[in-house]
């Protein structure tokens, strides 16, 4: 990496992270909510990231862990009392990491299009089990709580108002990115690009390919779950509809939109899907995915690489 | 709680007529992949399609079988459309490019069927009545001519492809896509005529169960679901291990759902499929390596 791209790599990072950090102070109450939303589904487009971009393995069940994320930030919310920020994010990285574990077991032993599909009924599997035990999690009504105290223990305490809920997210988001981009470029992480590209090669010299595949999935899912706790959050609710297979489709639209293996692309992708789908809305309705389905496949055969895609090199440097 | 013989008989044949049906919607899947490796997510609504289709039909004609044709014909000329328009462009590419497009392809389809029928679930009568007595129930005939006239599609379809010319050059395909072009076979058109195909058994198998389900915009995706464990049970590009993996999931599912509500029946086929992952999870895969 030399001087020229770090300085103005950094310094980008600090203008995007500086307006997102005065957003609030700017935007309509609808438009800031709007940007938190946008920030949360690009950290689970993110994670999503992870697999699809840098390992070479299309996830269509991150639903599975965005929803058992929220769900496990609910239960913490809802069984400690008084409710605890810090164990909602426990409890919800805890619920995702080992869903993610068990899809990440069964799942990575298959490959390409088999892993899809895998990914895929396992989601729906956990889609069916919560929306079925209505005693436990609400079933089709889904869970209620209210937002905890932002609290540490001995230093402060605030109540999460919007915008220290936004500026809460865009830390947590920041800090992912931050904490992705290291992993994508340490040893770890070229080994997961070197599966990508060759993965009999990269197991002929010696790598145990499986071992890497599980790690990636549950470090993804873990990321996945961070998102579906904020979520939780920010809405104060969990819903079995997050656990549903399209939440996947969607967080692979991201992707593809965004441009794959760059991060930052999935987090542009959301953006764009969602003001998209917002401006979309507005002449059709709930029919918004008609068009939108067709800009996305126009993007799948037209421009492959994505939004951020001529810039994929540069962002991994 | 006593689970009677009755029961028992009553849901082995239940078990059989909708693994019939999926084994319809499986293969036409399965044939696909095996020979363009195209995984198809758009398929379900093809099947979702097929069955307005053969609504609308039978509201102006009021002939089932003649609906049944016409959905058939017409989702088989909708495929090669969207053969040519979207996926021959993908077709050397990333197959999983294939599954992201089919994936857009299936929300526009599948919205637009609400936009253009809305959400109210449409009939179509049984083409006729009838019913033999077993037990203490009606079961009706219909149904056992659903499952006859699925296994007759799917074994007309296989001897299509063990005797016939075009059969032949499908399966020359399959084995080898530029040998079969260097021995003049013209392979675009058979890839054309391969989604067409499988395209059209989506299509019937849609109006084929559209009685005994009602028609909605959001019935594919049931089936696409749990088509995808069929397919990858009984090993993609396997028309036998499709059909065999049909009967037996949809029997599981039967006989679960004397137990539990048939929502949590579905876990069951989750089921088969972890422990076919577990123990089996590359000899399923039969020969389309290539």
């Amino acid at each position: 990496m030399n001087r020229h791209h770090a300085l103005f790599y950094w310094s980008g990072f600090a203008v995007v992270i500086a307006l997102l950090v005065v957003a609030p102070f700017v935007l309509p109450e609808f438009w800031r909510r709007f940007l938190t939303e946008m920030l949360i589904w690009g950290l689970l487009a993110m994670s999503s990231d992870l697999l699809i971009g840098y390992t070479g393995m299309v996830s269509f069940g991150h639903s599975a862990f965005f929803g058992l994320g929220m769900y496990g930030a609910a239960a913490a919310l809802l069984l400690v009392a008084p409710p605890n920020l810090w164990l909602a994010l426990l409890f919800g990285l805890i619920a995702a990491a080992a869903v993610a574990g068990f899809v990440a077991y069964f799942s990575t032993r298959l490959r390409d299009i088999y892993f899809a599909i895998t990914t895929l009924i396992f989601s729906q599997i956990f889609y069916v089990v919560i929306f079925t035990w209505t005693s436990l999690t609400g079933g089709e009504n889904g869970l209620t709580f209210t937002r905890p105290r932002l609290a540490v223990p001995g230093l402060f305490s605030v109540a999460f108002t919007p915008r220290v809920l936004h500026w809460f997210v865009l830390a947590v988001v920041a800090a992912s990115y931050l904490l992705l981009r290291r992993i994508t470029q340490s040893p770890f992480g070229m080994v997961l690009q070197s599966i990508r590209e060759n993965e009999a090669r990269t197991r002929a010299i010696g790598y145990p390919v499986e071992r890497y595949k599980i790690m990636a999935v549950m470090l993804s899912g873990l990321f996945a779950g961070l998102a579906g706790v904020l979520y939780a959050l920010q809405n104060e609710y969990a819903a079995p509809d997050f656990v549903f297979f399209v939440v996947s489709g969607e967080v692979v639209i991201y992707n593809v939109i965004g441009g794959i293996g760059t991060l930052v692309g999935p987090i542009l992708g959301a953006a764009f899907f969602l003001l998209l789908r917002e401006v979309l809305s507005r002449f059709f309705t709930e029919f918004y995915l008609i068009p939108l389905g067709v800009i996305f496949v126009a993007i799948v055969m037209f421009m492959p690489q994505g939004l951020l895609g001529f810039a994929r090199r540069w962002l991994n440097r | 709680m006593g689970v009677s013989f009755a029961q028992l008989v009553i849901q082995t044949l239940n078990g059989i007529v909708s693994g019939m049906i999926l084994a319809l919607v499986a293969s036409g899947l399965t044939l696909i992949f095996g020979i363009m490796d195209v995984v198809n997510f758009a398929h379900g609504e093809f099947l979702m399609l097929g069955a307005y289709i053969g609504v609308l039909t039978f509201a102006v004609t009021g002939s089932f079988w003649f609906s049944l044709i016409v959905a058939s014909a017409a989702i088989a000329v909708f495929g090669a459309l969207v053969y040519l328009t979207t996926l021959r462009p993908l077709l050397g590419r990333d197959p999983l490019t294939t599954i992201l497009a089919t994936f857009g392809l299936s929300l526009v389809l599948q919205n637009y069927a609400l936009w253009q029928f809305g959400p109210v679930a449409r009939k179509l009568p049984e083409p006729f009545g009838g019913a033999i007595e077993l037990f203490y129930l009606d079961y009706p005939l219909y149904r056992l001519m659903i499952a006859a006239l699925s296994g007759a599609i799917i074994g007309g379809f296989w001897l299509f492809l063990k005797f016939g010319k075009w059969g032949i050059w499908i399966r020359a395909t399959t084995q080898d896509r530029v040998m079969a072009q260097a021995m003049g076979i013209p392979v675009p058109w058979v890839l054309m005529g391969v989604f067409a195909i499988g395209s059209a058994m989506a299509g019937a198998s849609g109006v084929l169960f559209a009685p005994m389900v009602g028609v909605d915009h959001a019935m594919g995706f049931d089936w696409i679901l749990r088509a995808f464990i069929v397919v990858v049970v009984g090993g993609m590009g396997s028309l036998g291990g499709s059909v065999a993996a049909a009967i037996f999931i949809s029997l599981l599912e039967a006989y679960a759902s004397l137990w539990v509500s048939p929502a949590q029946a579905v876990i069951v086929s989750f089921v088969v499929l972890i422990l076919t992952l577990l123990f089996r999870p590359t000899g399923l895969f039969v020969p389309t390596r290539r």
